[in-house]
């Protein structure tokens, strides 16, 4: 197969990008879009030039790393896809592909298709975990954990991390990661100390971070390689209420006394 | 006569040296603790484990990894599960029955000591990332639920759908995160470490290279902790991610730190075949599926039928056959060579003759497809968007591929190299699995060193030496600064002929071919003179593009594959010495009538540790004697 690419190359943060074309060839339909890169990347040093920046690294569609908009769609056209498990049998011989980085505030391109997330994990750091200190923990059998609840929690879990939601949300919003995070934690019975100062912590980070308000657009759970479900924006929000509600409570309970 | 390399195994009986030793070991005050510095190079389940635990005692850690978040470490991708000798099951497991699994399982080449430990510390492991909020399988009770693994006939492994890598590696980073927000550890991603800084005689920093900016720096401390992860990607193909590299582990071998039983490399029997030379990575179908899979061929050479029309009495459902009471659960290096035998037989399956087929209809027949899509769903769909095709229907093709390394960085009972204040952790030290890893026992080993060991053996370091302060001013580090700076302007500067990738599949294919599966004595040979020519054609044709000072994919790589070049001839250096098959490490000159490794235990029972002596000279091959007090030395059998 044979392709037509329009690949954003950008040399550095501050530098001014613009598409680039090159011809994919010899292409076959078991190639992941990655591999098909790769054959470009190659054949480009090959003519003296720099090869195309993208992240990736699992290339199983677990890590996170990578993630291009295909034809101005995060992740490409399969519905729950990685880019590095899209293949190209999913699409026509000759067609032209456009590919560019994600392109949110709150991820600065790095060079071409590479961009910075770490807000991420800056969000992550700011509350989304159970704090349990090595050692001490008792045993795991002690804590009952009910089948739905163990199996919401791991529909949760399974986000990558790798930002498209973001990218596919016109907000630049990240509520799908910081809602899979969470009600990951907050549907587990370990989960609850930490509940409400975990909500209000990761939504002040991100604003800091310049996501963008969640309003429902829903794009970001189109994008989504995992398929998170939008419930989980649902389950963040009345999570952060009940805990504002709860601070004026406490606030008002402390103005009493 | 070559020296022999002390271990420093605590005295005692098996079961009480790990709390004896604890006992033992030196402490730091907790307000002395601040004034110490460790480095954690790796945030996979060794070193986010090993990290987050540190800062959380006090000291001051950095933590390094290459990729853009410490979340994306190669650990994200292990699947199957986790063993833990919890006995949940009542199945009659328990902390021995583990350790004697994982000894007999490494075919007698680990230290019982280090294996008990392991087993010992399985169980709190699991507690510990039940507490951070891990989602494993519950049963409907509430209960954890377990699966069973190859080369164990107890049901142990805990898991979470078919992303328990992730789930673990979730658990630690979240751990780690909590202490970057509490200021307490401080995360360096996309920096790849590219020198060791040894001072004294002992290791007191690292060099770094930052891949966004280009520049390069050293960090100074007091414990420098290894846990870069395995080197299989020196076959060029594997499951391992894309980044996955030797280097952190081969500059500190450079750097006077020993190197163990290089060649023993596993080879995973259950992957998606090759389907074609473009193929960038190989895609691991867990051992898991195993559990209800069974693995057939068919009887008749060449027999090009599809599945569904080869009648039940023609299919070889070959490891049943062979191994009858462990089956389709035999363990990986038996079930890989098996597999290869059947195709080198002319009886594989698929494009090319290599292939076997794991079949589900007897399961689904059982269990209902329902059951089936809730245990594996998640591996089916990856397997049939790769393949395009549906496995509930027909069945999976798998054929081996390189997935693990049992050696790396010699470490004592301490996790200490032999570069003092050098602490290897996870699948870069060769501690645990011997001579073959048994499944779930990555997981395991990567969390209990990181978890459960290294904060006691890196605190009684500190203890016990009295260490100076030393800062990056001394000139050892200006010194591996320009070393680095040098060679990476070696690499700019050749501007040859051929892509990096083109001397990496090279180099892969020789060791796919010659120190793959089944290796011998003509083979190595071979490989020993034809892998210092690729090197040579390398430094003096390969092509770079770029520059130093800029995010360079094309020069990461370089820097990488160059060090493959040179372990990968030590790799078939040490499967040349080793004069015996064991584990992963089948010499087809040894074995068995019916074509089992055959060991020599009179003259290989020994952990062999390789020492640097300088660029054109052969290493020097030292041992460790391995002593079997317990589980005794004897012939494995799985049949
Ligand atoms: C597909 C797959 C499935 C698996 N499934 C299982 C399973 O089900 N059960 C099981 O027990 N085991 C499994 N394994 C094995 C297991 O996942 C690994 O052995 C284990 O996760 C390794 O962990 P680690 O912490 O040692 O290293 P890794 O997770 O590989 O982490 C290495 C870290 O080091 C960093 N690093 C490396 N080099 C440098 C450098 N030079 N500078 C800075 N940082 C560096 C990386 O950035 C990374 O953070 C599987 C492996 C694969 C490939
Ligand atoms: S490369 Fe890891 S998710 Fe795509």
């Amino acid at each position: 197969m044979k392709f037509i690419l329009h690949v954003w190359r950008q040399a550095g943060p501050k530098a001014q990008g613009a598409f680039s074309v090159y011809e994919a060839t010899g292409i076959s339909g078991d190639m992941s879009f990655l591999e098909m890169m790769d054959v470009v990347n190659e054949s480009l040093i090959e003519h003296g030039e720099q090869p195309v920046a993208f992240d990736h690294d699992c290339r199983e569609g677990i890590c996170g790393a990578c993630g291009m908009m295909i034809n101005g769609i995060a992740h490409g056209p399969m519905r729950a896809t990685a880019t590095c498990q899209l293949f190209m049998r999913h699409f026509e011989d000759g067609d032209t592909i456009y590919v560019e980085p994600w392109r949110a505030r709150a991820f600065p391109v790095i060079k071409d298709l590479v961009v910075d997330r770490s807000a991420f994990d800056r969000v992550i750091a700011a509350g989304g975990y159970i704090t349990a200190a090595t050692g001490g923990a008792r045993d795991a059998n002690n804590i009952l954990v009910a089948k739905t609840d163990a199996d919401d929690a791991m529909d949760a879990a399974a986000c990558i991390g790798c930002g498209a939601c973001v990218a596919a949300c016109p907000n630049g919003s990240a509520s799908l990661f910081a809602g899979a995070k969470v009600t990951h934690l907050g549907v587990l019975p370990q989960g609850q100390a930490e509940r409400r100062q975990r909500v209000l912590r990761m939504i002040a980070q991100m604003d800091e971070e310049g996501f963008g308000g969640c309003t429902w657009h829903g794009e970001c759970h189109e994008a989504c390689p995992k398929a998170i479900s939008l419930d989980v924006i649902s389950r963040m929000n009345a999570d952060y209420l009940r805990a504002l509600w709860a601070m004026r409570d406490e606030k008002q309970e402390q103005g009493a006394g | 006569m070559s020296t022999a390399l002390d271990a420093r195994i605590p005295g005692g009986p098996i079961a009480e040296k790990w709390n004896r030793h604890k006992f033992e070991m030196k402490l730091v005050n907790p307000a002395n603790k601040r004034k110490h510095t460790v480095l954690v190079v790796g945030s996979g389940l060794a070193g986010a484990s090993a990290a987050a635990s540190l800062a959380e005692l006090g000291y001051q850690v950095k933590c390094f990894c290459f990729q853009d978040s410490p979340r994306r470490a190669h650990s994200i991708a292990a699947q199957g599960g986790i063993n833990a000798a919890k006995n949940y099951q009542n199945d009659g497991d328990s902390i021995y029955r583990l350790f004697y699994d994982t000894v007999k399982g490494g075919d007698f080449r680990s230290r019982e000591a280090n294996v008990f430990r392991l087993a010992e510390t399985s169980l709190n492991i699991i507690d510990q990332c039940v507490a951070q909020g891990v989602p494993f399988a519950r049963e409907y009770g509430g209960l954890l639920a377990n699966r069973s693994f190859g080369g164990a006939q107890v049901s142990r492994t805990f898991y979470a759908r078919g992303q328990t890598g992730q789930q673990l590696l979730l658990g630690a980073y979240q751990a780690l995160e909590r202490q970057v927000g509490l200021g307490r550890l401080r995360m360096y991603p996309r920096t790849e470490m590219l020198d060791l800084v040894v001072i004294d005689g002992r290791a007191r920093g690292i060099v770094v290279r930052d891949l966004v900016t280009g520049a390069v720096a050293s960090h100074a401390a007091d414990v420098v902790v290894l846990a870069t992860g395995g080197y299989g990607n020196v076959f060029y193909l594997s499951t391992n991610a894309k980044g996955s590299n030797c280097t952190a582990i081969w500059r500190a071998y450079k750097r006077g730190a020993g190197f163990a039983n290089p060649c023993y490399t596993q080879i995973h029997p259950t992957c998606i075949p090759q389907s074609g030379d473009h193929q960038s990575k190989l895609t691991l179908m867990s051992e898991s599926l195993r559990n209800d899979g069974r693995v057939w061929v068919p009887k008749k050479k060449g027999d090009a039928r599809p599945p569904n029309q080869i009648p039940e009495a023609e299919r070889d459902y070959y490891l049943e056959r062979k191994y009858p009471s462990f089956g389709n659960l035999s363990p990986r290096d038996i079930a890989s060579r098996a597999a290869k035998e059947v195709c080198d037989e002319g009886r594989g399956v698929g494009p090319g003759g290599r292939g076997v087929y794991l079949d589900f209809a007897d399961a689904i027949k059982r269990l209902g497809v329902e059951t089936i899509r809730e245990r594996y769903g998640n591996l089916f769909e990856m397997y049939e968007r790769i393949t395009a095709e549906n496995p509930y229907t027909v069945p999976m093709r798998i054929y081996p591929a390189v997935h693990y390394t049992m050696g790396g960085l010699w470490v004592d009972y301490n996790l200490m190299s032999t570069v003092p204040g050098l602490h290897v952790a996870g699948e870069a030290n060769f501690s645990d699995h011997g001579a073959n890893r048994l499944g779930a026992s990555a997981l395991m080993q990567g969390l209990a060193d990181g978890y459960f060991v290294i904060p006691y053996t890196v605190g009684d370091y500190i203890g016990s030496a009295k260490l100076e302060r030393a800062d990056e001013s001394h000139p050892a580090f200006r010194d591996a600064e320009r070393g680095v700076a040098e060679r990476t302007a070696r690499l700019l500067a050749i501007d040859g002929t051929r892509t990096v990738d083109s001397f990496h599949r090279e180099l892969g294919k020789v060791m796919w071919d010659y120190c793959g599966m089944a290796r011998n004595e003509k083979g190595l040979t071979y490989a020993l003179g034809r892998i210092p020519e690729i090197r040579a054609e390398f430094w003096t044709n390969v092509d770079v593009p770029g520059s130093a000072d800029e995010l360079n994919q094309a020069l990461e790589k370089a820097g990488r594959v160059a060090d493959f070049l040179e372990l990968g001839e030590l790799i078939c250096r040490d499967a040349l010495e080793r004069r015996e098959s064991c584990g992963a490490h089948f010499r087809e000159e040894y074995q068995t009538p019916d074509g089992e490794a055959l060991r020599d235990d009179e003259h290989f029972a020994h952990v062999a540790v390789w020492q640097y002596r300088g660029e054109d000279r052969t290493p020097e091959r030292l041992q460790e004697p391995l002593e079997f007090e317990n589980v005794h030395l004897s012939q494995r059998s799985y049949k």
